[in-house]
């Protein structure tokens, strides 16, 4: 915009905002890039009085620690299998109701719509109490069933709001084409509408894959005495307590932890930079 | 299957025009198939009234009960009116958590949204590169599992080795040698203030950033151009246009604070003495390590009051934002 300026006039006039990236950007990345190098440093420098900003030798021992925890092999299996079943099963709902809102037209949508949004903001924080009540109630208590059933429900309305975004922003025109063709309405959502959801999908099983990884709260009171039926964060949570004064096992514990997470995020950062632009456009 | 079929013929014809939401298109009516999108939503419902309304009612009922240890185990609680809500309302220390948490959430919530106008309004006068470079580590920091950063955290404050004080002692502040942060309640409450703050900026940051690429860049050269400053600028000009996104994210971050359960559990369970115990954690010590279910219900209900003004703020907003989509 500003091309008539010499330059270095204009370099200095940039200093204190170029500065001031560089002072977010390091304090956005500092406690990460904390926890790693934590994790690859030998005992000795962790444990040092003159910590160096890099290390200056490299270790695997700490991620050997942590893998070799008791029960490590079983708490990941369970983090896992409880996400993805309960994102699978949010998808298959979702994808459902959200069809039913953006596609058709009937008596209590906007009602479920709202209620949806208020779901949205359920207090979850504040519905521990009566969930461990039922779930004692009902045998469902250390089991992983009943946490997978709950983070259904966490990110079950999320992911109605996202696919019916989606949905309604694939033009109808293009199933009733394939209706015309012959389709089934259910052929023609699974043949043509389905495949341009795929990025939709992608993105909100994503982000509930990520909320249901780290949930911590239900995990830790719902599962008890069960020690096998365990999840990671509750896992690491403990870890700290058992292994102290350990913090090179407990950082490699937490970047083990924290790794999916990241590498998910990283996958998803084109799609959020993709929402922030088509947000500059609507503009 | 069938049905699908036999409702999507008629469907097609009616289709014609574009969908337009609000304009009432004729209603499924009676036939068979006006029944599908109750079929779609059903799963959704059903797992809402069991998994939300359920543990909700059962929480106003128990807050309404005795209900301790022996009622838990035997399933005979009985019923003692507002005893529990007038038990909590008469504690002083109760009062002391409510104080306690609006305290937390102001602090919280001035600090995570004025530092993130301030890296928005940064990021977009950036460079691309810089910009990507902004923006790609604000999502990293978005991505960090709350309970990772956590312990984290706890080991950047460690007392001995942590890198914090090592610095602090390094730039001559002896006081500061093997400091027990989490020992004293003002600086363990600094620290999961300093911690949520970090967590929460990226996401609020993101979304105002996004909302100000929106501004026009003609308002900022004409308002320059009459001779604003640039503070001037961003009050008459900038703010009103993103004023209600503003609005949307302040009323999210109030609720996501009141709610910081997980930190606070993770990093000092309350302590030390009470001096990290707000409203969510007040009601599961109470209810779990306590024994009292009655009374930490009642506190969960009474945060729920107290939440819900602000979410009633929220949905406003949020409707006057994508009404026009319901």
């Amino acid at each position: 915009m500003r091309t008539s300026r010499p330059t270095t006039l204009r370099a200095v006039r940039r200093l204190p905002l170029d500065a001031a990236a560089a002072l977010t950007v390091l304090i956005c990345l500092f406690p990460v890039y904390w926890m790693v190098t934590t994790a690859f440093k030998p005992s000795p420098d962790i444990q040092s009085y003159d910590p160096r900003p890099l290390p200056r030798a490299w270790t695997l021992d700490h991620f050997r620690t942590a893998i070799a925890a008791d029960g490590f092999a079983l708490f990941w299996r369970n983090s896992i299998l409880v996400t993805i079943s309960a994102v699978l099963l949010a998808l298959l709902v979702a994808l459902g109701a959200a069809y039913a809102v953006a596609r058709m037209r009937w008596r209590g949508r906007r009602q479920f719509v709202l209620a949806v949004f208020i779901a949205q903001m359920a207090p979850w924080e504040s519905l521990i109490i009566p969930v461990y009540i039922i779930s004692r109630d009902t045998g469902m208590l250390d089991r992983l069933p009943t946490l997978t059933l709950i983070y259904f429900m966490i990110t079950l309305p999320f992911t109605v709001v996202v696919l019916r975004g989606f949905i309604a922003g694939i033009p109808p025109e293009l199933e009733e084409a394939a209706q015309v063709d012959g389709c089934t309405r259910a052929g023609a959502f699974r043949r043509v509408a389905f495949p341009l959801l795929a990025p939709g999908l992608m993105a909100t099983s994503l982000f509930g894959f990520i909320t249901a990884w780290n949930e911590f709260t239900y995990a830790n009171f719902l599962i008890i005495k069960q020690q096998d039926s365990r999840t990671l964060p509750v896992w690491l949570s403990s870890f700290q307590s058992t292994f102290g004064t350990d913090w090179g096992a407990t950082m490699a514990a937490s970047t083990l932890f924290a790794l999916p997470a990241l590498v998910v995020f990283l996958v998803l950062q084109r799609q959020v930079t993709a929402g922030l632009a088509s947000g500059g456009v609507k503009g | 299957m069938s049905t699908v079929r036999d409702r999507s013929v008629p469907r097609t014809g009616r289709r014609q025009a574009p969908p337009a939401p609000g304009r009432a298109v004729r209603r499924g009516g009676t036939g068979r198939g006006a029944l599908w999108p109750y079929l779609l939503i059903a799963p959704a419902v059903l797992g809402m009234l069991y998994l939300l309304v359920y543990p909700l009612a059962r929480a106003v009922l128990i807050s309404f009960q005795d209900f301790r240890l022996r009622q838990l185990i035997l399933g005979d609680a009985e019923f003692v009116g507002l005893r529990n809500y007038r038990t909590l309302l008469g504690d002083p220390q109760f009062w002391e958590v409510v104080r306690r948490t609006f305290v937390f959430m102001a602090v919280n919530v001035v600090a995570i949204m004025v530092l993130s106008t301030l890296v928005a309004l940064m990021t977009e006068r950036l460079d691309r590169v810089a910009r990507t470079v902004v923006l790609s580590s604000l999502v990293l920091v978005w991505a960090v599992p709350v309970v990772a950063a956590t312990t984290v955290f706890r080991w950047l404050f460690h007392s001995e080795f942590g890198i914090v004080n090592e610095t602090l002692t390094g730039f001559g502040l002896d006081s500061y040698e093997s400091y027990p942060w989490l020992a004293h309640g003002g600086t363990a409450f600094a620290i999961i203030v300093v911690l949520i703050v970090w967590q929460s900026v990226p996401f609020a940051a993101i979304t105002l950033y996004s909302a100000l690429v929106t501004v026009p860049a003609e308002l900022h050269e004409s308002a320059r151009i009459d001779g604003a400053g640039g503070v001037r600028v961003f009050r008459s000009v900038t703010f009103p246009l993103i004023r209600p996104i503003f609005m949307l994210v302040l009323s999210l971050e109030v609720i996501w604070t009141f709610k910081a359960f997980v930190q606070i559990w993770v990093m000092t369970r309350g302590g030390p003495g009470e001096a990290t115990t707000i409203l969510p954690v007040y009601a599961v010590q109470t209810a779990l390590a306590g024994q009292r279910y009655d009374l930490g219900s009642a506190a969960s209900m009474l945060t729920v009051l107290l939440m819900s003004g602000v979410l009633v703020l929220y949905f406003r907003q949020l409707f006057r934002q994508e009404g026009e989509q319901l």
